[in-house]
C-alpha cells in the first residue's frame, strides 16, 4: 500500500503524467455524467432511432460550433408550430367547416439557406380532404406562393420537392431561391423577418387540422452534429466514453489479474500444472487474434459481452504469462518463500500473499497501458460492423460514417473526427499516465 | 580517558550448566535423495543429497553442523523443517515417526520448529511491514484474535530487542539495517514458541562488528527458553560460542561427530583437520607460510567416489581400503565419532584382509 | 615512507548523486603504496574500500558529482589523463583488479582462455595465438588445468572461476593489482587454496597489491601492511605485523575484539551502532559516536598522526607516543 501512494506522489511530479490524468478524469466526469443525463436504456431506445425520435433533426449536418470559425454562418433549424407563442392562428368559420389562418414570422440571419423546408400536416376529416395554401413573405415584402394542395390524413410538404414552385421561382431550387435576395447577381441569402401564411380550409364539422407545423431543418446541429439517420451524435458520443471506458478497464485489469494467477499457480505447483498452462497459452499465442473474433462475431453473437469474455480469455492466456512466469521462477526461489513453507504455511497463501504482492507493482504500469489498447481493439471491431448491434459507441459511429455514410468521400469530417478525436484523447491519456508509472516502478528507465 | 574495562571470562558451556534433556530429535540413517530427469523424462541418476546421517539431538543442546557448500547440510537442514521428504531413514520428534504424520500433525511440527535463515533481507517479504512479516505465522497456525497476535509480536521483539516496537513495526524490512533485520527472522523463527531452532548461516552475511551481536542474543535466546539448536556453519571459528558437539558434514555424510572442545583440540579425521587448518585467527604469522590444506574441490553429489567419499583429496589415503571400502563408524575416545579408516583399532587386520581380497 | 612509492595518492575524492543525497564514498583520502608490498584494506560494509578501488581505477558509477585528487603511478598523475588515454594505457596494462565475485563476473560466452587472452590482445596489441599462448601460461601458473582454455565459465566450479579471474588480472603484468574480497565467496578450503596460490603469485611476482577485505583473518594472510578504512577515511594505516599484535586506533581495536578466535578462549565484543552513513557523515571524528574513548577533542575531525611511522587518526595519539594502557 506504502509503495502504491508513494507511486502516486511520485508520478505527479512528472508533468506528462499529470496531463494524462486530467485527460482520465475527464472522461470519468463524461461518462459519470452521461450515465445520469441520458439512462442507459434510453440511450439504447434514442439510438435505435427513427423518424418519431430524430425527425426533427437535419440530416447530416456538422455541430453547431462550426458557425464560430466560419465566414458564412450556417443555420440553425427553426421549428414553427400552431403552439407557438408568436404564430398568429385565425380560426374563422367557413361554408361547411373552418378556416385556419397561421402566420408564423421568423428572424433569419444566417448566410445560408436551410437545408429544406417542410410543412407536416396532420388532419382529421371523414370524406373530404381539407385544402391548404401556403403563402411566403420576404423581409423586403415579396410574396410568394408557395403551395396550394389538398391534404389528407398526414401529409408532409417538402419544398425541395416541389417543382411546380421550382418553375415559378424561376428554375432555381425552392430552398435557395425562397431565401434568395432578388437584387444581385449571385445566390445569396437575404436576412430579415421572413413570415409564412397558412391558409387551410376544412369543408365538414368535425374536420380539424391539427398540426401544421414548418420545419425549416438547419444546417448545423446540437454539440456533435447529427448523421443520415438524423440522429444527434450526442448520444454516441457520450455513451461511448463508459462504454469504452468499461472495456478497456476490465479487459485489461481481468487479464491482467488472471495471467498473474495463472502464472504464479503455474510456477508453485510446478509439474503438470505449469506444463498444461504453458500448452494453453503457446497455443493461443498462435491463434491469430481478430480472425477468431471476426468468425465468432460473425457465427455466434456481436453482443460486447461476448466480445469482451473471447479477448479477455485469449489475451490472459499469452506473452504475459510467460513474462510473469520468468518472474515468479525468480522469485520462487527467494528465502522468504521457503521461510514461509518452514512455519507451515498453506500453497494458497504462498501464492497469493507472497508472490503476487512481489510483482504488483510491475503490473500496475501494463495495467494502464493496455487500456487503451482494448479500447482501440473495440472501436477496431465495431468499424469492420463487428461491433455491439445497439450499443453506441465511437466505433459505432465510424462504421456508419465511412462505410454507412461515405462521410470521408461526402466530406462529412466532423462524423469521423469526433469518435476518433475522443479514442485518441483516451488512448493518450492512458498512455501518459502509463510512462510516467513505467518510469516510476522501473527506476532503470528514469534516465531516459 | 581510561578505558572501561572489559571482562575477558571463559565462554560459558552454552547449555547453562543445566546438561542436555530429554531426547528431542533422533534421525537414524537418514537419505535424501533427488532425482535428476533427463528432459523431464528419463531417469539419469540421483543426487544424493543426504546419505546415511544419524544423530540424536536432546532438549536444551546445541550443536553444529560444519561443511562447505555442497556437502548437503542445506537438504539436511530442510528435511528437518519438513519442507523436504525423506527418500529413506526416519526422523523421531519427541517420540514420534513424522513419516506418519497427518497434515495437522505436519503444521503442529512447523510451529515447534524455527527457521533462522542466512540472507536476513531476502528472508523478510519486502511488501510488507514488520508487524505483519512477524504476525504471519500466528495467521498462519490459527491465531484469530488480533489482539492476541499484536501481544505475542511484542513480546518476542522484546526478547530480540528490537524496541521500541511501536518504532520498528510500521517500518518495511529496507528501512532497517542487516542486523535488525536478522532479529526480526529470528522474532519470527520464536514467535510459535519452538522447541528447536535451526539457524543456517545466521550471521554470514553481517557485518564483523554484527556477527558476535546476533550470535550472542541466539545464544541468550537458547538459555533463556531451553531451546536446542543447530546451527548449521563453515565459519568454525564461531562454533566455539555456540555449541556443544560438533557434527562435520562431507559429501552428503557426518565424518565426524565430537563434543566441541575434543574436537579442536584433537581433530581426528582428516577433513576435519583440513578444516581447522584452514581457519586463521588475525595474526601476521599466516602471512610467512602456507596452509596446509588438501587440494581439490567438495565432490559431486551425483556421482560420489566410492567408498570413504573423501579419499581423492586425502593427505592420509590408503589405497586398496579407503578406495574400496565404506568406512564405519568408529569411536577413538568415548563420545567421539568419527567415519576414517585410520581409527580401526584392527587397522593392520583390515588392511592384510583387503590385500588379501585383491589377490 | 619512502619516495619512490609505485602508487601516490593525494586527497582523493569521489562523491556521487543519488536520489537521497551527496554520498561521499571517498572523502580526501591519502596513500601511498611502495614497489612489491602487499596492502589490506580492512572495513566494514559501506566503508568506502570498494569505491576507493574504484576510483584508483576510474571505475566510476554514472551520477559522480565529484572525482579529484591525484593519483601517481610510477610518478605520472594518472587523473590527468584523458578517459581513453586512461583506458588505453592504464587500466589493464598497469593496474589491474579482481572485482567482487569475480567467478560470477566472467562471460558466459566466452570460453575462459579467450577471455585471459583478451587484456593481451586488446592492450598489448598480441595476435590471438600469441596471446592464448600465454593463458596457457598464465593458466598454469594459477593452478587451472590446461584443458580448461576452452571450457566456459559455467563448467568450472567456484574456485577454478576465480582462479581464471585472477589469472585474467595477472595477465598483462601489471604493477599493480587490486583485489576486492578475492575469497568471500567460496568455500573454506577453497579459500586456503586461492590463499595459498596468492601467497606464491605475490613472491613470484615484483607487482604490488591491494587486497580489499572485511575478513580480518583473510587479511592477516597476505598484509605487509594493513590500513583500516571506516566512513570513507582511512583511520589506521601500519605494518601488519604490529597492526595484528596491537592494533592502535579504537575503531581498529573493536574490530580485532569482534573477530571470534578458533584457537584462543576469547569473548568476542561487538560495537555497538551503525557505521554512520556516507551521506551526510558527522563532522569531526566520524567513530567518535561509538568510542569507548570519546572526549571533547573528538569533535573536531583528527589529522593522521605519526607513531614510529605507523599513521593513525585519532586524537588519543595526538603527543605522538602509544598509549600504555590500550
Amino acid at each position: 500500500m506504502q509503495n502504491l501512494k508513494n507511486g502516486f506522489k511520485l508520478l505527479l511530479k512528472y508533468p506528462s503524467a499529470v496531463v494524462g490524468i486530467l485527460l482520465i478524469l475527464m472522461l470519468f466526469a463524461i461518462s459519470i455524467y452521461t450515465i445520469f443525463a441520458i439512462p442507459y436504456n434510453t440511450a439504447i431506445d434514442l439510438w435505435r432511432g427513427g423518424e418519431t425520435v430524430w425527425g426533427h433533426n437535419p440530416k447530416v449536418v456538422p455541430p453547431v460550433w462550426v458557425n464560430w470559425w466560419r465566414a458564412s454562418k450556417l443555420p440553425e433549424t427553426i421549428i414553427l408550430t400552431m403552439e407557438d407563442e408568436n404564430a398568429l392562428v385565425e380560426r374563422k368559420p367557413s361554408t361547411a367547416g373552418e378556416n385556419l389562418i397561421i402566420t408564423y414570422t421568423f428572424d433569419f440571419q444566417a448566410d445560408e439557406v436551410p437545408q429544406d423546408m417542410i410543412i407536416n400536416f396532420a388532419a382529421k376529416y371523414t370524406n373530404r380532404s381539407p385544402f391548404v395554401s401556403v403563402f411566403w413573405t420576404t423581409p423586403d415584402g415579396r410574396e410568394i406562393r408557395v403551395t396550394e394542395q389538398g391534404i389528407t390524413f398526414t401529409t408532409s410538404y417538402r419544398a425541395i420537392q416541389d417543382e411546380k414552385l421550382k418553375r415559378r421561382l424561376g428554375g432555381i431550387s425552392p430552398d435557395l431561391a425562397l431565401f434568395d435576395n432578388p437584387d444581385t447577381e449571385e445566390i445569396d441569402v437575404l436576412k430579415g423577418t421572413y413570415k409564412i401564411v397558412i391558409d387551410a380550409l376544412t369543408f365538414e364539422e368535425d374536420s380539424v387540422i391539427t398540426k401544421a407545423e414548418v420545419l425549416l431543418h438547419g444546417k448545423v446541429y446540437g454539440w456533435f452534429g447529427t448523421d443520415t439517420q438524423r440522429r444527434d451524435l450526442t448520444v454516441a458520443i457520450l455513451w461511448g466514453t463508459p462504454i469504452a471506458l468499461a472495456f478497456g478497464l476490465t479487459a485489461s485489469f481481468g487479464t491482467a489479474v488472471f495471467s498473474m494467477i495463472f502464472a504464479a499457480v503455474g510456477v508453485w505447483y510446478g509439474g503438470w500444472v505449469d506444463e498444461l498452462i504453458q500448452r494453453i497459452t503457446e497455443v493461443s499465442i498462435n491463434l491469430p487474434f481478430l480472425s477468431l473474433l471476426i468468425m465468432i462475431g460473425t457465427f455466434y453473437s456481436r453482443s460486447i459481452w461476448t466480445i469482451l469474455l473471447v479477448t479477455v480469455v485469449l489475451t490472459i492466456f499469452s506473452g504475459a504469462i510467460k513474462g510473469y512466469r520468468a518472474i515468479f521462477l525468480q522469485v520462487k526461489e527467494s528465502p522468504y518463500i521457503e521461510a514461509a513453507r518452514a512455519y507451515g504455511s498453506s500453497n494458497t497463501r504462498i501464492i497469493f500473499n507472497y508472490l503476487i504482492p512481489r510483482i504488483t507493482p510491475l503490473l500496475i504500469p501494463s495495467l494502464v497501458l493496455g487500456v487503451p489498447a482494448y479500447v482501440f481493439l473495440e472501436a477496431t471491431l465495431a468499424s469492420l460492423n463487428l461491433g455491439d448491434p445497439v450499443l453506441p459507441t465511437w466505433g459505432k459511429v465510424i462504421q456508419n460514417a465511412w462505410q454507412g455514410g461515405g462521410a470521408v468521400y461526402n466530406g462529412y469530417y466532423y462524423w469521423i473526427l469526433e469518435p476518433a478525436v475522443l479514442l485518441i484523447i483516451t488512448g493518450l491519456g492512458f498512455a501518459l499516465v502509463g510512462f510516467a508509472l513505467d518510469r516510476i516502478y522501473n527506476p532503470r528507465l528514469r534516465d531516459i | 580517558m581510561k578505558a572501561k574495562t572489559e571482562t575477558k571470562t571463559a565462554i560459558k558451556p552454552a547449555s547453562n550448566g543445566k546438561g542436555a534433556g530429554d531426547l528431542l530429535l533422533s534421525i537414524k540413517d537418514l537419505k535424501v535423495w533427488f532425482e535428476l530427469r533427463r528432459f523431464g523424462f528419463g531417469h539419469a541418476g540421483y543426487v544424493r543429497a543426504v546419505d546415511g546421517v544419524t544423530f540424536d539431538l536432546h532438549q536444551r543442546e546445541a550443536i553444529a553442523i560444519v561443511g562447505e557448500s555442497g556437502c548437503g547440510k542445506s537438504s539436511l537442514m530442510k528435511t528437518i523443517l519438513g519442507i523436504n521428504i525423506p527418500t529413506k531413514g526416519k526422523i523421531t520428534f519427541e517420540g514420534k515417526d513424522i513419516n506418519l504424520y497427518n497434515k495437522g500433525d505436519l503444521q503442529w511440527y512447523r510451529s515447534q520448529v524455527g527457521y533462522v535463515q542466512q540472507d536476513p533481507f531476502g528472508s523478510l517479504a519486502p511488501f510488507m511491514t514488520i508487524q505483519r512479516i512477524l504476525e504471519e505465522p500466528l495467521i498462519v497456525h490459527g491465531v484469530k484474535d488480533s489482539k492476541e497476535r499484536l501481544r505475542r509480536v511484542h513480546k518476542v521483539m522484546e526478547e530480540v530487542k528490537l524496541t521500541p516496537q511501536d518504532e520498528f513495526m510500521p517500518k518495511f524490512p529496507h528501512q532497517i539495517s542487516g542486523g535488525q533485520q536478522q532479529r526480526v527472522v529470528i522474532a519470527r523463527a520464536m514467535i510459535l514458541e519452538p522447541k528447536l531452532i535451526v539457524a543456517d548461516e545466521p550471521v554470514s552475511m553481517l557485518d564483523a562488528s554484527v556477527r558476535v551481536e546476533i550470535l550472542k542474543l541466539l545464544r541468550g535466546l537458547q538459555e533463556t527458553y531451553n531451546l536446542a539448536v543447530i546451527y548449521i556453519t563453515h565459519d568454525l571459528s564461531t562454533v566455539r560460542y555456540f555449541s556443544e558437539r560438533i557434527f562435520v558434514m562431507y559429501a552428503g555424510k557426518l565424518v565426524e561427530k565430537a563434543p566441541m572442545d575434543k574436537l579442536l583440540k584433537n581433530p581426528r579425521h582428516p577433513y576435519t583437520q583440513a578444516l581447522l587448518a584452514a581457519t586463521s585467527d588475525p595474526d601476521a604469522e599466516n602471512a610467512t607460510h602456507y596452509k596446509d590444506v588438501p587440494p581439490g574441490e567438495p565432490p559431486s553429489l551425483v556421482n560420489p567416489p566410492k567408498a570413504c567419499r573423501f579419499h581423492p583429496r586425502c593427505p592420509e589415503f590408503m589405497d586398496g581400503l579407503c578406495n574400496v571400502q565404506d568406512p564405519p563408524e568408529f569411536m577413538p575416545e568415548p563420545d567421539y565419532h568419527t567415519l576414517c579408516w585410520l581409527y580401526d583399532p584392527n587397522l593392520e587386520a583390515t588392511l592384510a584382509a583387503v590385500k588379501q581380497d585383491q589377490k | 615512507m619512502e619516495n619512490n612509492a609505485l602508487l601516490n595518492v593525494e586527497g582523493l575524492k569521489l562523491y556521487f548523486r543519488t536520489s537521497r543525497g551527496t554520498v561521499q564514498a571517498v572523502d580526501d583520502v591519502d596513500f601511498k603504496l611502495p614497489k612489491h608490498e602487499a596492502v589490506v584494506f580492512i572495513g566494514e560494509s559501506g566503508c568506502g574500500k570498494t569505491s576507493f578501488a574504484k576510483a584508483i581505477l576510474r571505475l566510476l558509477p554514472r551520477n559522480v558529482l565529484e572525482y579529484s585528487g591525484r593519483v601517481y603511478l610510477n610518478e605520472q598523475d594518472t587523473m590527468q589523463m584523458d578517459d581513453d588515454e586512461f583506458r588505453n594505457k592504464v587500466r589493464w596494462v598497469r593496474m589491474s583488479m579482481v572485482p567482487q565475485a569475480a567467478m560470477n563476473s566472467l562471460n558466459p560466452v566466452l570460453k575462459v582462455g579467450d577471455q585471459v587472452a583478451e587484456p593481451l590482445i586488446i592492450h598489448l596489441d598480441l595476435t590471438k595465438a600469441e596471446a592464448l599462448e600465454r593463458s596457457k601460461e598464465m593458466f598454469k601458473k594459477v593452478g587451472v588445468p590446461v584443458d580448461f582454455l576452452n571450457r566456459y565459465a559455467f563448467e568450472l566450479s567456484g574456485g577454478m572461476r576465480q582462479r581464471v579471474a585472477i589469472a585474467m588480472a595477472l595477465i598483462t603484468n601489471p604493477e599493480l593489482i587490486i583485489m576486492d574480497e578475492p575469497t568471500s565467496a567460496l568455500d573454506l578450503l577453497t579459500q586456503a587454496n586461492i590463499m595459498n596460490l596468492l601467497k606464491r603469485i605475490k613472491k613470484e611476482t615484483d607487482a604490488s597489491f591491494i587486497l580489499i577485505t572485511h575478513d580480518i583473518a583473510t587479511s592477516s594472510e597476505l598484509a605487509d601492511r594493513v590500513i583500516v578504512m571506516y566512513a570513507g577515511q582511512i583511520v589506521e594505516d601500519g605494518d601488519a605485523k604490529r597492526f595484528f599484535e596491537k592494533p592502535l586506533h579504537p575503531y581498529s581495536q573493536k574490530l580485532m575484539a569482534s573477530v571470534p578466535r578458533l584457537r584462543e578462549i576469547v569473548e568476542p565484543e561487538f560495537i555497538v551502532g551503525q557505521p554512520p552513513s556516507l551521506i551526510d557523515p558527522p563532522k569531526g571524528c566520524r567513530f567518535a559516536a561509538r568510542c569507548p574513548f570519546v572526549f571533547d577533542k573528538c569533535k573536531q575531525d583528527p589529522p593522521m598522526f605519526n607513531i614510529n611511522e605507523r599513521l593513525v587518526k585519532c586524537w588519543l595519539y595526538e603527543s605522538g607516543k602509544e598509549r600504555a594502557d590500550a
